[in-house]
């Protein structure tokens, strides 16, 4: 055996290692270090029964108390899911503008509302429900379909000239130049009348603009041209087009029509979610 | 010489003698790794320690008495006079109530209690470590519980090394026992403050408080018990940060602890002898009184140190000494540097030649000299002091004008993001907000909402379909927030940009509070003309 060898200065046993003449001290460890150390070997080994710890091919070790991230994540969403179970159940069983009556059950809606709405109808309605060229802004109080929370709910669950679905809003405006019903001219004056309606720059008000409007569209627009929801004619005297909003733009939808398209929600995403959807789009701040 | 003592037939001192070593001191000091000695203080009496207990009682009482104060605030509120309510994020002190947007004011007592250290610090010197600082007010509680059941010095000394008996572990389990119940109250007063008070307690002794009020109680209980009675001044000397910080804050003029050397050297401990064979006799009888006293463990007569908290008992019990032998107090006394220096230089005291205590005495009297410099106001109140409490004084005045002078009710404003505006049939333009009025005022208000600077703007609740009209009138519930969307139309016609500023302006029913918030009018462009 060979002797510890000793640093003659402060007389404690070193390391035996040398690096160019210096040399470790060999100082005990402190106590309360020590007792700290100990103690986590004592944790590491409890903990590694208790919990998941070691790999396995294939999985690890699940641990005594079956605990697991995972396993706290689904509980935590289960627990969501009761949470919301009573609300879910109300709503399904109310009619829509029952639950928009009701504030602390609206807020419920309108929340899941907005969740859904960020997933099935941002793509065409933008994130804000500002809406865009051919897609109605959701926001503001002109509703092609009506705007009563009742007539919301009708429009998503059934949609707009939406293909096998016989309760969709349907309406049909004619290829006025396309077909040849009109003739460039008469496009022309009609198109300038309207402008003039809303006061658009360019717009001229023409009698037989006037009378072109009273064979041709009064029937779906109305007399007056402020629209008539049953037919799904908007309303061409306010400040809001859902196409252009200038002579072009009126010019070009009547020649050929543009017509937009909605899908029926109501049995893709079931009666719960369509009514949320209600709430939260009546809740926008146009709903009338 | 007229040094007479008042000694004894044997020439031995009137001043009982101590065998006592400063277990601390740099003289003697161990190696980190050996384990602890300890220091059983002799109880000390005189004027400190006196005043020590009043401290005590003070700070004491203040800490456990402070939460049962009431403090009548109306119904909606909490009467407890002091209590941070941390479920409701409310600060309640006397007759403040702190938000937690308002925590700078809780900042600012913590700048304030910073500058007040460093100017305590300055002037009286580790004042706060000896006489204010919980370790040491709590350390002195369980000596006085450790006094009462195993005596005093001596006593404790004894049944230290004395073989384990029925009455050694009687002593020993009743002193641990009341230290540990002291420990608890002490956590059990701190959860007060959190909660009310008397409810808090009956819900506690039940069982029944939450679980977060016993590990509090236990963490405080175990670290009161630890610190004031297992480690103790160990506390002082390894964990505290405040010894080295205060250290650095100490100058010439700051007042400290000291053995006053220029009388006190050649300290001798058989005076008549040394007198007769014609030695110089300091004041100092090396009785170790000083030392038997420290509850740091260290010998005063080293000079100013590290583990000093400067308790002043030392002083208390050198006093006590030379009233005994018949001569002038204050051979440990509080002096600044500056004095100490000069007495030293009048003592004849250099680095080659010793101290005369004959030079600091008058050889008819055998009085002190009137030369003899004592510490004064002056060396208190100067330059450094002076600014320190300008700054202390002066974050106090702000604050307490900025208290006075602040708003109970506040509203902030966010726009809408998206859509930031939108386009109504009639042409107008609406935006949306989300407006969140502050009544900090535990009673309810009626405030009402207007706009200013927007011309013929008009307001709707976003909650509830309505007509536009000019303001809005909402029912703040007392001491809450009220969170609301509201629109805002305008015509853009009329509008300077396309992004113009108006006010937001909340106003209470009687006129008494007005608060109002910069917003922006959103437009799209091309529809302004």
């Amino acid at each position: 055996m060979k002797q510890p060898d000793v640093d003659h200065l402060s007389g404690i046993e070193t390391t035996g290692h040398e690096w160019d003449g210096i040399k470790e001290l060999n100082n005990p460890l402190p106590r309360w270090w020590l007792w700290t150390f100990y103690a986590c070997i004592a944790f590491a080994l409890v903990y590694s029964v208790l919990f998941p710890a070691w790999p396995l091919i294939g999985g690890g070790t699940p641990g005594l108390l079956g605990y697991s991230t995972r396993g706290e994540f689904h509980r935590e969403v289960a627990a969501a899911q009761s949470e919301q179970a009573a609300n879910l159940a109300k709503i399904a069983a109310m009619p829509v503008a029952v639950i928009a009556a009701d504030p602390a059950l609206a807020a419920f809606a309108s929340a899941g509302g907005a969740s859904a709405f960020k997933v099935y109808c941002s793509q065409c309605h933008g994130s804000g429900a500002e809406g865009g060229v051919g897609y109605p802004n959701l926001n503001d109080d002109e509703w092609i379909w009506g705007g009563s929370i009742d007539q919301i709910y009708q429009t998503i669950a059934h949609g707009a000239r939406s293909l096998g679905d016989d309760q969709t809003h349907d309406s049909i405006m004619p290829n006025f130049g396309s077909d040849g019903i009109l003739t460039r001219d008469q496009i022309r004056s009609v198109a300038l009348y309207v402008a003039s309606l809303s006061g658009l720059a360019g717009g001229e008000k023409t009698p037989e603009g006037e009378q072109l409007y009273a064979q041709n569209c009064a029937a779906c627009h109305g007399p007056d041209a402020k629209g008539l929801q049953a037919m799904g004619g908007p309303n061409l005297t306010n400040a809001i087009w859902l196409y252009r909003g200038s002579v072009d733009g009126i010019v070009a939808q009547i020649n050929h029509p543009r017509l937009g398209m909605m899908p029926a929600w109501g049995a893709k995403l079931g009666d719960v979610t369509v009514k949320e959807l209600a709430v939260y789009v009546h809740g926008l701040g146009g709903g009338q | 010489m007229t040094l007479s003592d008042a000694t004894d037939q044997d020439g031995h001192s009137a001043a009982e003698r101590f065998s006592v070593e400063a277990v601390n001191s740099q003289k003697i000091r161990q190696p980190l790794y050996a384990p602890r000695r300890k220091i059983f203080p002799k109880r000390a009496s005189g004027t400190f320690r006196r005043f020590k207990w009043l401290v005590m009682l003070l700070t004491l009482g203040i800490y456990y008495l402070t939460p049962f104060l009431r403090w009548d605030r109306g119904p909606f509120a909490p009467d407890q006079a002091v209590m941070v309510d941390l479920a409701n994020r409310r600060f309640y002190f006397f007759f403040i109530e702190i938000w937690p947007q308002e925590f700078y004011y809780v900042a600012g007592l913590l700048i304030m209690a910073g500058v007040g250290l460093f100017l305590i610090t300055s002037t009286v010197g580790r004042a706060w470590c000896g006489y204010t600082c919980p370790q040491t007010v709590w350390v002195d509680l369980f000596l006085v519980v450790e006094r009462a059941i195993e005596g005093d010095r001596n006593a404790r000394i004894k049944l230290d090394g004395a073989p384990w008996s029925l009455n050694k572990a009687a002593k020993r389990v009743s002193k641990h026992v009341i230290w540990l119940v002291i420990g608890v109250v002490t956590g059990g007063a701190w959860i007060l403050y959190f909660a009310d008070a008397p409810t808090l307690i009956r819900s506690f002794a039940r069982f029944e408080a939450p679980s977060v009020a016993y590990m509090t109680v236990g963490i405080l209980a175990a670290t009161t018990y630890v610190f004031g009675g297992l480690m103790r001044e160990q506390v002082c000397t390894y964990m505290c940060p405040w010894p080295r910080i205060q250290a650095a804050m100490l100058d010439e003029y700051s007042l400290t602890v000291t053995y006053n050397d220029w009388r006190g050297e050649p300290r001798t401990r058989h005076a008549k002898k040394a007198i007769a064979e014609g030695r110089p006799v300091g004041d100092c009888v090396d009785c170790n009184a000083c030392v038997v006293v420290c509850p740091m463990g260290i010998d005063i007569r080293d000079g100013q140190q590290l583990e000093c908290i400067t308790c002043a008992l030392c002083i208390d019990a050198c006093d006590g000494v030379m009233d005994k032998l018949g001569r002038e107090r204050g051979l440990i006394s509080y002096a600044t540097l500056n004095d100490y220096n000069a007495n030293m230089v009048l003592s004849g005291a250099s680095a080659t030649t010793p101290i005369e205590p004959a030079r600091v005495r008058n050889p008819a009297t055998g009085k002190l000299v009137d030369a003899i410099r004592h510490t004064t106001w002056r060396s208190i109140i100067r330059p450094r002091t002076l600014v320190y409490f300008m700054v202390w004084a002066g974050i106090g005045v702000a604050m307490l004008v900025a208290l006075s002078m602040r708003s109970t009710l506040e509203v902030s404003v966010l726009h809408d993001r998206n859509p930031q505006y939108v386009l109504l049939s009639d042409g107008s333009i609406r935006n949306g907000y989300k407006v969140k009025i502050s009544n900090m005022r535990p009673e309810p208000r009626a405030v009402t909402l207007s706009v200013e600077g927007l011309p013929g703007a008009a307001l709707t609740s976003a909650d509830a379909a309505a007509q536009p009209v000019s303001s809005l009138t909402y029912q703040l519930q007392p001491d809450a927030v009220l969170e609301t969307r509201i629109f805002v139309r305008a015509a853009p016609g009329g509008l300077a940009s396309n992004n113009a500023d108006f006010t937001l302006k909340v106003e209470t029913a009687d006129g008494a509070a007005v608060v109002a918030t910069d917003a922006k009018f959103e437009t799209p462009k091309e529809t302004r003309r």
